[in-house]
């Protein structure tokens, strides 16, 4: 703040119109008054959490309380705008949500955040979570960054219809063996392409991401070290996926792009890898038109997985640590997570809410009224150890390999591709 | 008309500062002297605000951007290294660089030529007699109006590989598909069409309002003289247009050379700032965005930021340059005539 004034006063001129501007911008940050035990917080989060009734409780709750909710619409610029805040050191809110595809950037940077096993509510021990959504909320030196809201566990979505088509066995229970290794699933996409000549899944960077997250640790070793040259498990998952796709497995649509929607429309991919959050987008983008064709199974190649899911922490700029801490983690107690999930359909992340009624009964018509709370909770009891991701394991997957793989699917050969996503994997982390 | 009063009276205190001994000058009252200084500075504080907005909005940016290039700098950093013009060396013997700026100016002409020859021909449509002609000119002016982000989904949507509206056109008249997105040359032609779209009808307009400043009288010489509309439009109207045109692609140029949204909305992937999957449609503002704020090396960005500036102030100089000389043949092949 002293920096701003001067660099006003520097620009000495101080026409009335300028001296107007600064002052307002002083007010903005000295406000968060403390009179009468009043205690004023803030709370960021980004596209759908399902906090809009939790907050008003929790301030029904704790009269000495005020809640001020700042939500944005996009993850992207919110967490564009959450690392340029952290680097200012200035106009973050007590409570941050935190997506996991960003939690690496977050937890290369400690320091920057308080403690949550220090300030925390002493109650709240790291066994109200599943123990991988806890480890991956903890930074290298042991901070306790985060307090885990939701999470994607993985499952394998499917075409019934086409799967009848091509000679496949379609029940729930029967396909299980299909999606027992990738080997099998690979194998099993060869049959559907032979039988159909269509498309056995979407794109190779969203079955490759599934097979890199299983991996122990990610692109980079826990020296921080890029490992994506060292650890031979990443070349090996390349060439197996680029092998299928030139096979003719992949639709070479790119996730979320337009071409990607009217894939589903269109079926031109049979298997969807699925975390709890995808079934609404399956229904969204293949629409009324294909209702009762997709079904969903708990199964999924080499194991389980996770794909999303966020964390609540509370940046050390907090003029009021302790209560921001004791705000998120009574929004991340398994009784408000199960609320969440009703409204948004976020799937919790915390042991107690895995086994409530609440979530074991959720079932989803779209998908034949399958028992989707039982399934994914399930698959979520699959996942096993958190790996670790060092900083620009995120921007890594995005802007090397991903994009590199796509190429692949655009025409050029594995080896070329793999160079591609190498070089460009060095160029982030250098 | 104020810059010779200005002069004048500056002139008349230095004057008389030089000439006649010095102590008579406290002789003007204090009124008197107010009254100068009001005269005298003034219009400087009139023409202040604007400078002193464009002084915290764009010189500030632009001097910390340059301190800030001589950094060895990540977003989250605490501190910074200074290491000189390492950046500056790094970013001339990155080839990702240079692929960015061959791509821009691949773009840039893409757009610009097409946009330039159809704008003129536009032009002279909409000077000939038509009814209602404020409704074509408005007409015209329509895609620059619509919001780029809306446009820039729907020609994505028209240029997709698999299902694109163009592709499918294509296939109907028996050609093959093309790869909108992963062919080099295609994309570029692609983001070419979408600036196009955008940018011709403005264009339009400004040379359509050159071509009402176009004198009848020549153009009505040249019909005596048994000039056809073509020869008319080649020999009279084009010569005379030289400086708009100029204007045009000076305007166009800085532009162009700054094209982002339109290759970012472009992408397949949603929000990436890759410009395709090997680049190969990333633009040097793409390429800066994406090193500032998704890898977070702020000082190589700022590098790129004032390579690119620097890059622009050539190109115009080039541009302004180019402009005189045409403008002064012109005015020669007036008198001449």
């Amino acid at each position: 703040m002293r920096r701003q004034q001067t660099r006003v006063l520097a620009g000495a001129i101080a026409l009335a119109a300028v001296a107007g501007l600064s002052a307002c911008g002083d007010d903005g940050n000295s406000g968060s008054g403390g009179g009468g035990g009043q205690v004023e917080l803030t709370i960021g989060t980004f596209t759908e959490f399902g906090y809009e009734d939790l907050l008003p409780e929790y301030e029904r709750l704790h009269p000495n309380i005020k809640i001020t909710h700042h939500k944005t619409g996009q993850g992207g610029p919110y967490h564009q705008q959450l690392l340029t805040k952290l680097a200012a050191n200035s106009g973050l809110e007590d409570v941050v949500a935190i997506e996991e595809g960003h939690l690496p950037d977050v937890l290369d940077k400690p320091q920057l955040f308080n403690n949550l096993a220090d300030i925390g509510p002493k109650d709240v021990k790291p066994d109200r979570w599943l123990d991988w959504k806890y480890q991956a909320g903890t930074a290298k030196d042991g901070t306790w960054i985060g307090y885990g809201t939701d999470i994607g566990p993985l499952a394998m979505c499917y075409r019934k219809d086409l799967f009848e088509k091509a000679g496949l066995p379609s029940d729930p229970e029967a396909v299980k063996p299909l999606f027992e290794s990738w080997d099998s699933y690979f194998a099993a996409g060869d049959k559907y392409v032979k039988a159909t000549g269509k498309a056995w899944f979407d794109s190779d960077s969203q079955i490759f991401n599934s097979m890199q997250n299983q991996l122990d640790t990610g692109y980079l070793n826990k020296d921080d070290e890029l490992a994506i040259e060292s650890n031979p498990d990443i070349k090996k998952n390349w060439d197996q996926v680029t092998a299928a796709g030139k096979r003719g497995q992949t639709a070479k649509l790119v996730a979320f792009s337009p071409e990607w929607n009217n894939g589903f429309k269109a079926g031109a991919f049979a298997t969807k890898t699925c975390p709890s959050w995808m079934l609404g987008v399956v229904k969204e983008q293949a629409g009324p038109a294909n209702a009762g064709k997709w079904a969903v199974t708990d199964a999924f190649p080499g194991g389980g997985g996770n794909w999303g899911g966020s964390y609540l922490a509370v940046p050390k700029q907090s003029q009021h640590p302790k209560e921001a801490a004791a705000l998120a983690a009574w929004l991340t107690a398994p009784e408000q997570q199960v609320k969440a999930f009703q409204k948004t359909g976020n799937f919790p992340s915390q042991v107690e809410a895995l086994s409530s009624p609440e979530l074991l009964g959720t079932t989803n018509d779209y998908f034949g009224n399958v028992k989707t709370g039982e399934l994914f909770a399930a698959q979520a009891q699959k996942v096993g150890q958190a790996q670790y991701k060092g900083p620009g394991d995120g921007k890594i997957q995005e802007n090397a390999t991903s994009p590199a793989l796509q190429a692949v699917e655009q025409g050029k050969s594995a080896d070329d591709g793999w160079q591609q996503a190498v070089d460009s994997a060095k160029r982030i982390v250098g | 008309m104020s810059g010779p009063v200005i002069a004048e009276t500056e002139r008349t205190p230095s004057t008389a500062a030089s000439a006649p001994p010095p102590p008579r000058e406290p002789r003007l009252t204090w009124r008197q002297r107010l009254s100068v200084a009001d005269v005298k500075w003034s219009p400087y504080l009139y023409i202040a605000p604007f400078f002193v907005v464009f002084g915290v909005v764009g010189l500030f940016p632009l001097l910390y951007t340059s301190y800030l290039s001589l950094f060895d700098r990540d977003l989250l950093d605490v501190e910074s290294t200074y290491v000189g013009f390492a950046n500056y060396a790094t970013l001339f013997r990155d080839p990702q660089f240079w692929n960015a700026l061959v791509n821009t100016i691949s773009i840039f002409v893409l757009s610009t030529g097409p946009q330039i020859v159809i704008a003129v021909l536009l032009a002279a449509l909409l000077n000939t007699r038509l009814r209602m002609p404020t409704t074509w000119r408005v007409g015209v002016l329509l895609p620059y109006v619509a919001s780029l982000v809306a446009l820039g989904i729907i020609f994505a949507n028209l240029f997709g590989p698999n299902y694109g509206l163009v592709n499918g056109l294509l296939e109907t008249l028996g050609f093959d598909r093309i790869d909108w997105q992963g062919n080099r040359f295609a994309s570029h032609v692609a983001i070419a069409v979408m600036v196009n779209w955008r940018w011709t009808g403005y264009n339009t307009l400004i040379v359509l309002a050159a071509m009402k400043a176009i004198p009848k009288e020549i153009t009505e010489a040249a019909m005596m003289d048994g000039a056809g509309a073509v020869r008319r439009f080649v020999s009279v109207t084009l010569p005379l247009l030289r400086p708009t045109l100029i204007f045009v692609v000076v305007t166009s140029t800085i532009g162009g050379l700054q094209i982002f949204t339109e290759p970012k909305l472009f992408d397949a992937m949603p929000g990436s700032n890759n410009g395709g999957s090997s680049n190969q449609f990333q633009t040097i503002t793409l390429y800066m965005y994406q090193t500032g704020f998704e890898t977070q090396h702020l000082g190589y960005a700022s590098a790129i930021a004032w390579v690119l500036f620097l890059l622009i102030i050539v190109i115009a100089v080039v541009n302004f340059l180019l402009t005189r000389r045409i403008a002064s043949t012109g005015v020669a092949e007036d008198g001449a005539r």
